[in-house]
């Protein structure tokens, strides 16, 4: 009868209820799609450095992220990393924004990712089109598929230049996006390095593999002695770092958070304020459930069922809306993202939101006297 | 009576308002409740009526004096313990019915079965069995809304005998219908107070409800002023008969 009873209130005003929906689902959609860009936005900026094949990294010392290296790390260093205990391969990495010059006219900025193949440390994961080993033919290049616009060109066998050399698109990865906008271009280490006018024994990121028995934190300890002027993370470490880089320093994060913590305040007091003024209506339906000897707790119960039933159907209309928003940010630049995990979250926190809403009718019906009954 | 009292209150005293405006609405009341009985406590507005079956009913807290409810006192109860308390012993019908707009006829008798713990099949099955008592087993499933003010008050009778309780307080059950409703509400007090061996109070300044009485307590300025027995009080049979007659009037 509790459920029956939070119901039939909760529908008897379909106006109020329609407006305690709008409340949770704006709600919803708001924080689904902040927390959908922040997930995204964090898939983005760490995606290399866990798609790398390597337990820990050797960076210039103060690197921030993975587009943040610069091109100081030397072939002395990696002899230093090879020669140390329990490391199985040093693989050098080139990473460095430089100049795309589009056909038609124009520049823009990329990311020249270099990498060869065989050392088994980074590649492109998502090829649709092309093999590692087109990539290795002359000038060949990969970019991702979304940034073809962007980037001026149309696809397999079209010609551009980075820097002072000329390159061709041989492969092409699908849903490989860049969180600083800069489309990624893969390439061989060699072609990488002359890409961006670097020299051949110059390396941004040295990425290390142990040998199976290797403690990870025993050998980066002998490492950072052996590398002075280098430092050496782990793979979390330096995913952490570049999330607070480039989600905390540029402020950007910050506008997410801010935008979830925006939507929780609205649901929240628009439901609060519903719930509130239901309760309110029926308050001489509450004094005569007292009356009749109910606990405060089963009044209590009703409310809350109240705002229960408000957070099902607020949430089941805020996750449709929500899941049309994010099919319809899959081709944008940064696709929101939704997992199984965000959904149980963001259910447990519209629930919790109405749970606190329910706090102030609560109250309210606290302090009831059963004694209105025989005032009407 | 020999029986023992279901309900015994002594010295009742109540003061309501504060400061200047305060009043003492009870001046040391006596009252028992006897099972099988119908009681009717009349007196004229503001006489303390209300404000006594508040008091006996455990609703509100008398200033003085004590209360026993089923052997149990309830001075020094909080609020829970009294819920608990009117849950166990008592059934309300009021005198603007307090039905939930919200629930149906059969809803708003499970409800008040809900409270007191009983629940699914067996609940529903007494709903509608103390609606078929009260001539109501064809409106089971209409909204208040649906219902005459006769009808909304057999639902509240309904309501308040569903739990079996040993005391049922009524509030003015008549005030807000026509006669022929007044009498079936007061009969089926009767019936209840008779066959079921219920103590029943009725508050009331209906002389209509007088012949349904087998006790009448009067009550004026916050005192009791006259208690009179009237043997004369219809039986059982003719309470049916007025119930027949009543359902044969349509």
């Amino acid at each position: 009868m509790i459920l029956t009873l939070a119901f039939r209130n909760l529908f008897h005003d379909r106006i109020r209820l329609a407006v305690t929906l709008v409340g949770i689902l704006f709600s919803i959609v708001l924080v689904a799609v902040q927390l959908g860009l922040y997930l995204g936005s964090s898939r983005m900026i760490t995606a290399m450095i866990d798609r790398a094949n390597g337990e820990l990294w050797i960076t210039t010392y103060g690197a921030k992220s993975f587009e943040d290296g610069g091109m100081l790390l030397t072939q002395a260093e990696r002899h230093q990393a090879l020669a140390t205990p329990g490391v199985k391969a040093v693989i050098p990495l080139v990473v460095r924004f430089q100049e795309w010059r589009k056909p038609s006219g124009g520049s823009t900025r990329v990311v020249v990712v270099g990498a060869d193949q065989e050392d088994g440390g980074l590649a492109p994961w998502a090829l649709v089109e092309g093999t590692w080993q087109d990539i290795k033919a002359p000038d060949a290049i990969a970019v991702d598929r979304s940034y073809l616009d962007e980037l001026d060109i149309s696809g397999i066998g079209s010609t551009a230049q980075i820097g002072l050399g000329r390159v061709r698109v041989r492969a092409m990865t699908d849903g490989i996006r860049s969180f600083t906008r800069s489309p990624y271009v893969f390439t061989p280490l060699s072609r990488a390095r002359k890409l961006i006018g670097a020299d051949s024994t110059r390396t941004t990121f040295f990425l290390v593999q142990l040998n199976p028995n290797a403690n990870a934190e025993t050998v980066r300890t002998e490492l950072r002695n052996r590398l002075g002027s280098a430092e050496v993370l782990t793979k979390q470490e330096f995913h952490d770092r570049s999330l607070v880089q480039w989600l905390f320093r540029t402020g950007a994060g910050v506008a997410l958070i801010g935008g979830e913590l925006l939507g929780i305040l609205v649901g929240t007091v628009i439901v609060a304020q519903t719930l509130y003024s239901s309760t309110k209506d029926h308050l001489n339906e509450f004094a005569t459930l007292r009356a009749l000897g109910s606990s405060s707790g089963y009044i209590h119960k009703v409310i809350l069922a109240q705002a229960g039933l408000s957070a099902v159907v607020g949430y089941l209309l805020g996750m449709l809306i929500s899941l049309g928003v994010l099919l319809l940010s899959k081709s944008s630049p940064l696709p929101l993202v939704m997992t199984p995990g965000l959904a149980a979250a963001l259910f447990a926190l519209t629930v919790g939101m109405c749970a606190i809403s329910a706090v102030s009718a609560i109250i309210k019906v606290t302090k009831i006297d059963p004694a209105t009954v025989f005032s009407r | 009576m020999t029986q023992k009292p279901i309900l015994s209150a002594k010295n009742i005293k109540k003061e309501l308002g504060k400061g200047a405006g305060r009043v003492l609405a009870l001046r040391g009341v006596d009252m028992t409740l006897n099972p099988g009985e119908l009681t009717l406590l009349m007196g004229p507005s503001g006489s303390g009526k209300t404000t006594l079956l508040s008091i006996l009913g455990c609703i509100l807290a008398p200033t003085k004096g004590t209360i026993k409810i089923a052997g149990q006192e309830t001075g020094g109860l909080n609020p829970e313990d009294l819920a608990e308390l009117r849950r166990a012993h008592i059934g309300y019908i009021f005198q603007s019915y307090n039905l939930f707009p919200t629930l149906n006829a059969l809803e708003n008798v499970r409800i008040a079965l809900d409270v007191i713990g009983q629940k699914g099949y067996p609940a529903a099955q007494r709903a509608e069995e103390v609606l078929h008592d009260v001539g109501l087993g064809h409106r089971l499933k209409n909204f208040p809304s649906n219902l005459s003010g006769g009808e909304q008050q057999r639902v509240a009778v309904a309501r308040a005998i569903a739990s079996s309780p040993e005391i049922v307080l009524a509030d003015e059950p008549t005030a807000a219908l026509d006669s022929e409703n007044g009498h079936a509400v007061m009969a089926l007090l009767a019936k209840i107070a008779k066959e079921q061996k219920r103590s029943v109070l009725a508050v009331t300044h209906d002389p209509r409800t007088l012949g349904y009485a087998d006790r009448v307590v009067r009550i004026e300025d916050g005192q009791i002023i006259g208690e009179e027995r009237r043997p004369d009080g219809l039986d059982a049979p003719e309470i049916a008969d007025l119930t027949k007659r009543r359902k044969a009037n349509g």
